[in-house]
């Protein structure tokens, strides 16, 4: 398998505290990997690091090209959509506008439009809510709105920022079905960051688990499965 | 009667013209946060940019659009070269910063016309429209113009995508950069469109109280009334605010405290809206679930 994303001795810093050392990814195109750890193990700043929104150091490489410094506008129109931790809904606009702004990038109309259509066959709930103040929606459509949005910039690469947070259950269920739709009928490939390791786990092909900011582990997410004492160790279950 | 008619007709041109500047106001705070201070400085500057125009014989609507156009480019420039490397500064830095540009402003347009008066041509004729005294093309063609704008500016921020990124950006920085907004530059088309709305404010307003370096500074203390009492964060409300301040402006003038108070009456009004409904009388206070 080729990769889609690479990073190379990737570290960020908030002001004067580094939160990440030196990690090295391999994102597999049309795969999903996840990047597991307890809170504070850096799993969201990586995310915001391979998208420039943090000081950080270190290479990335999307397709061959370098991206590390490109501004974050310019990685998300090169194909990286990145649904954001708290979902980044726009309250004040409907939830059709909310879409619609991948619009304002896309060249593409009539694809566009079909891809709002299908994004739609996803979301049947976004649908019904179409005019309708996102700020209104509950958590779970939020987070469906979130995931639907960047599913209108065409990307070729996701990042999840926790979509299972703050939510129901059966909600969460729901969307992880829908993600992994996704991931095999768009050939979207993903890179998943989850407080809830046995859901992404069922998810994922590959996994990363972080600790501190750094790497302590990786490999194919069945191997992760079936190791007892590595998921005792770091995933609490 | 005829008499309270006429000041309601002379409040509500007033009114178009602090609907114009509190629009302007609106627009950089929206998606900054900021009061442009120097809104009406700007706003001067560009009229004077016209009058120098149509000195040379260029005709008015043409010397309009050509302001309206120089004074948007204006605005974006001085976002992209001043405003932009002080991204990240506190917010007394912007302040002076902003007082800064207004005092410029009136010093060049100073050093190169004077300080001196001039008249500034109306395209409208001032006769009287209907035959019964009450309304003068003048005072239609004032609140046309506004009117025109403010339809032109509400089908961009509505159904132009272009718009829509604008308003996402304003309402969520982080989060329109991912989706692909350029977020700084939404800031420079905001100074743009904000500059240029005052620059029709300009234009509109010089007929009436003479072009000088000067003119502005009780114009802006209007609209920023008209802003405040609509709601800051509201371009609708801060429109509707204009009209409201221009109108009440001129019948409490005109019946209780007399002209010379008219100004002070502006600020009473910011201060009794301030103190009673902070977020202006149409400003919304969000409700979002979580």
């Amino acid at each position: 398998m080729t990769a889609i994303l690479q990073v190379k001795g990737l570290s960020a810093w908030y002001g004067q505290s580094r939160a990440l050392f030196d990690l090295d990814l391999n994102i597999e195109q049309g795969g999903v990997t996840a990047l597991l750890g307890a809170n504070g193990a850096g799993k969201t700043t990586s995310l915001r690091a391979i998208c420039n929104m943090v000081r950080r150091t270190g290479t990335t490489t999307m397709d061959g090209t370098d991206i590390s410094r490109r501004t974050t506008e310019d990685i998300v129109r090169l194909g990286v959509a990145h649904v954001p931790e708290g979902r980044g809904t726009f309250v004040a606009l409907t939830v059709e506008e909310n879409l619609r702004l991948a619009f304002h990038i896309r060249r593409d109309r009539k694809a566009a439009e079909r891809d709002m259509e299908k994004v739609f066959a996803y979301f049947p709930r976004l649908k019904e809510r179409i005019h309708q103040q996102a700020g209104t929606l509950s958590g779970g459509e939020q987070q469906m709105l979130a995931v639907a949005r960047a599913l209108m910039l065409a990307p070729r690469l996701m990042l999840l920022d926790e979509p299972s947070f703050g939510l129901a259950p059966l909600i969460v269920q729901e969307i992880f079905r829908i993600l992994r739709r996704i991931n095999e009928d768009e050939k979207v490939s993903m890179l998943i960051v989850e407080q809830n390791a046995a859901l992404a786990l069922e998810l994922a092909d590959h996994v990363y688990l972080l600790e501190t900011g750094k790497v302590v582990m990786s490999g194919p997410s069945d191997m992760v499965k079936n190791d007892e004492t590595l998921r005792k160790a770091y995933l609490g279950y | 009667m005829e008499f309270f008619i006429q000041q309601i007709v002379a409040g509500l041109t007033n009114g178009a013209i602090y609907a114009c500047v509190a629009l302007g106001l609106v627009m950089i705070y929206v998606s900054t946060d900021h009061i442009n201070f120097a809104q009406g400085e700007m706003a001067m500057f560009a009229t004077f940019l016209a009058w120098a125009m149509i000195d040379a014989g260029v005709p008015y609507w043409v010397a309009f659009g050509l302001t309206i156009m120089v004074a948007f480019f204006g605005g974006l420039f001085i976002q992209r070269v001043i405003l932009k490397p002080l991204e990240n500064a506190p917010v007394l830095a912007l302040v002076v910063c902003f007082i800064a540009l207004l005092s410029i402003f009136n010093a060049i347009a100073g050093m190169i016309w004077s300080f001196t008066i001039k008249q500034f041509p109306s395209p409208f004729p001032s006769r009287d429209l209907f035959g019964n005294g009450l309304v003068s093309a003048q005072q239609l063609g004032v609140v046309a113009v506004t009117l025109v704008m403010l339809g032109l500016l509400t089908v961009f921020f509505r159904y132009t995508t272009l718009g829509l990124a604008m308003r996402a950006a304003a309402q969520n920085a982080s989060s329109a950069r991912l989706m692909g907004v350029r977020v700084s530059w939404m800031l420079a088309l905001g100074w743009g469109l904000a500059s240029g709305i005052g620059a029709i404010a300009g234009m509109l307003v010089a007929p009436i109280v003479f072009l000088d370096p000067n003119m502005m500074a009780g114009i802006l203390v209007y609209g920023f009334a008209g802003a405040l009492v609509g709601g800051i964060a509201n371009p609708l409300g801060a429109v509707a605010g204009g009209f409201i301040v221009g109108v009440l402006e001129n019948l409490v003038g005109s019946y209780i405290i007399g002209n010379e108070l008219k100004l002070s009456f502006a600020l009473v009004m910011v201060i009794g809206v301030l103190l009673l409904k902070p977020a202006g009388l149409f400003g919304r206070v969000i409700v979002r679930r979580v």
